[in-house]
């Protein structure tokens, strides 16, 4: 049941809504486990939304509410503002974590049925198949069932599977795991031409390279609650300062004395360090001269590997 | 965005579309044509056999030396008395009449009668039962004959009267009688709806978990409601089953009245045929619903056999206490009760339909009861099957799948 300040907070986020996919205070128990815990964020029309978090944070369970394959316990899945209904859901696209198609049953068939599920007519069912087999390099292999056809072949019909019906938002999990590198380039073409088209793009990956390139926002989902959200930038922006420095002759660890330095990595005589809210990175210089002369002295915000780590052990100690 | 689409707004075409896939499918897989055909040539074998044993002479024939033709009469009363087949030929000589008898072409040959009014009989092996009473019978009425002649009686007269007293029966309860050709097609209609039943149900149950086990239920459920899902399964697989019962039941028909195996009447027959399928419908209905239900907590297809075991019982059940005792005992007590219940009934109502003398009462009883049950079952299963159908991996518990 939604209590009455998460119907609050539901209402509020109705009367800004515009268009877009949304989850707005959604949560979800599995006895005592909770998976997710009162999490909102929307994914605008034309935006690929990243979703990153360890394995069993949460990410899986809110994309199946997404889809209405799982029923929140509470809280409530918008889309244009309004709550999704069996005939809108039938307008994403969905792709799995555990992916699975009929694995007796043809290519072509198989996804002419799924399109035909979703609302198409056979004869357009019919050439959206064509079209996206064709894209995505199986339309030789139509009449094999799904079983006979290799992972990676596989893992491209299950894509044209999430597409086929011209979706107008997508939803995918791990879209990226088990995809060749040129099926990762399609992928990712794939993602930016929906988003392109208007469509709300959300998708979770491990790879946070991808990520940090794919998306125009990102969520960090930790045990059911969105710890952290925003564009890569304004993640990183708010991420902890790093100093990249080189001193190729030095023959100690110049930096083991600075007081609150942490060590990120050390790479031969390069080192990145993180500096303490408000230190003065002079200091840092002047340790690093001592020790020899500096061929390299930077400042950086962390990519989003590094990032991602930090918010997720910086919630940590605090649960 | 701006593809042209179908309104699907109405649950109907997501059932139809799913059950559609399932009739294509499974109509096209080997598995379901080779067991349409096995039926097939089952019930047409099995009518040819039933004709062939059938037509087996079953008369009996006896051979009576010249020398002994005086025993004809009385031969032929006792034959008419006791409405046996026995057919009597002279025989000219004894020899000849020993080798007829070693061939088989007599069954018995009597040679002659004692002063005391045995009559002398050779054999292959064993005289039967049947015309050993036959013989004694005749031998004694011919000394009987004898004696009345001897008294100054008159012996014909003597037998007409004999003849016209009767027995006269006035029963409490009226026993329906039994054909035995109905017997036979009963167990014929029991052995059909069991293994129709057993294949189909197995066939939801299978298709369920493979459903599970290979995930794409997940991408499924993503535009249908499980229970949309879970009847439109039911409903294909139940019209490819319909389809083999059906075509099974005409190919049995058409076999037994072609051949002759079956001098029965039409409208018996094909009243039997429509009970089955009718009753096909009912069991098909609730097992397959069980069977989908309980598929739907387990993931993997090794798993299928052991958890719709309990189901299975009940429809193993029915039919092994059907086909051992309807045949000799077509009005048992016990049967007929369990015959109404609706986890029996699919299997048993249909055999004691075909072999006939089932009251009125029962057979709407049975149907009323098996349709309420239905109601019940789409409702528990659904809830079962909605509840586990998304959980893969370990094996659902059934108290857990309904609570939740």
């Amino acid at each position: 049941m939604p209590t009455a300040s998460n119907a609050t907070a539901v209402a509020e986020l109705v009367d800004r809504g515009s268009g877009g996919l949304e989850l707005a205070g959604v949560s979800k128990r599995y006895g005592e486990v909770v998976a997710l815990d009162r999490m909102s964020f929307r994914v605008e029309p034309g935006e690929v939304f990243g979703f990153v978090g360890s394995n069993g944070a949460g990410k899986t369970t809110a994309m199946r509410i997404a889809l209405g394959v799982l029923l929140a316990d509470s809280g409530q899945v918008l889309w244009d503002g309004r709550p999704l209904t069996a005939e809108t859901r039938r307008r994403i696209g969905y792709m799995p974590e555990e992916r699975g198609l009929y694995p007796r049953m043809r290519v072509g068939e198989q996804l002419v049925y799924l399109a035909r599920l979703h609302g198409l007519t056979e004869p357009v069912a019919i050439s959206r198949m064509h079209e996206w087999t064709e894209r995505l390099g199986v339309s030789g292999r139509l009449d094999d069932d799904v079983q006979k056809l290799s992972l990676g072949n596989q893992q491209r019909v299950q894509l044209a599977a999430a597409l086929v019906h011209d979706p107008d938002a997508l939803v995918l999990d791990e879209p990226f795991s088990g995809l060749d590198p040129v099926a990762v380039d399609v992928m990712s073409e794939v993602l930016h031409e929906q988003a392109g088209q208007g469509a709300p793009v959300i998708f979770s990956s491990h790879q946070l390279d991808l990520v940090e390139r794919l998306c125009d926002r990102v969520g960090i989902v930790k045990a059911g609650r969105l710890v952290a959200c925003g564009t890569v930038d304004q993640l990183r922006g708010a991420g902890p300062e790093q100093v990249v420095v080189d001193v190729p002759t030095a023959t100690s660890r110049w930096y083991a004395n600075l007081s609150g330095i942490e060590v990120v990595e050390v790479s031969g005589s390069r080192v990145v360090l993180t500096l303490p809210e408000g230190a003065d990175d002079q200091l840092v210089l002047q340790a690093a001269l001592s020790a020899g002369p500096v061929r390299e002295f930077a400042r950086r915000r962390p990519p989003l590997t590094e990032l991602f780590r930090h918010v997720v052990s910086a919630t940590e100690d605090q649960s | 965005m701006t593809t042209p689409q179908m309104k699907i707004g109405s649950s109907t075409t997501a059932v139809r579309l799913v059950a559609g896939r399932e009739l294509r499918t499974r109509m096209r897989s080997k598995a379901y044509r080779i067991s349409t055909l096995a039926l097939i040539v089952l019930v047409v074998a099995f009518a040819l056999i039933a004709k062939a044993v059938g037509s087996q002479d079953s008369t009996a024939h006896v051979g009576v030396l010249v020398s002994a033709q005086s025993v004809v009469p009385a031969l032929e009363g006792a034959t008419a008395a006791l409405g046996a087949k026995v057919s009597i030929e002279p025989v000219s000589d004894e020899a000849v009449g020993r080798s007829q008898v070693s061939a088989g072409t007599l069954d018995a040959l009597i040679i002659g009668d004692k002063a005391d009014g045995s009559l002398q009989v050779v054999v292959d092996s064993t005289l039967s039962d049947s015309l050993r009473t036959v013989m004694a019978t005749a031998a004694g009425q011919a000394v009987l004959a004898d004696r009345i002649s001897a008294l100054g009686g008159d012996p014909a007269a003597v037998a007409e009267q004999v003849q016209h007293v009767s027995v006269q029966v006035s029963a409490l309860r009226s026993a329906p009688s039994y054909d035995p050709q109905r017997l036979v097609l009963g167990s014929v209609a029991g052995v059909l709806i069991y293994l129709a039943l057993m294949f189909t149900g197995q066939m939801v149950a299978q298709g369920v978990v493979e459903e599970k086990s290979s995930r794409v239920v997940e991408l499924l459920l993503a535009t249908l409601r499980p229970w949309e899902l879970m009847a439109g399964k039911v409903l294909g697989i139940g019209l490819v089953g319909l389809a083999q019962v059906s075509v099974v039941g005409v190919a049995g028909v058409l076999a037994g009245q072609l051949s002759g195996a079956l001098t029965i009447s039409l409208a018996a027959t094909v009243g039997t045929v429509l009970w089955l399928v009718v009753w096909f419908i009912f069991g098909f209905a609730v097992f397959s619903l069980v069977f989908a239900g309980l598929a739907s907590l387990v993931s993997r297809q090794e798993d299928v056999a052991s958890v719709i075991a309990p189901a299975t019982m009940f429809l193993v059940a029915g039919y092994v206490v059907g086909i051992s005792v309807l045949p000799t005992d077509p009005g048992n007590g016990l049967v007929a009760l369990m015959s109404l219940l609706p986890f029996f009934s699919p299997t048993l109502m249909p055999m004691r339909l075909a072999m006939g003398g089932v009251p009125l009462w029962q057979t709407v009883l049975s149907i009323v009861l098996v349709l309420a049950t239905i109601p019940a079952l789409v409702m528990l299963t659904g809830r079962a099957y909605r509840n586990a159908v998304i959980r893969t991996g370990e094996r659902v518990r059934l108290r857990d799948a309904l609570r939740a």
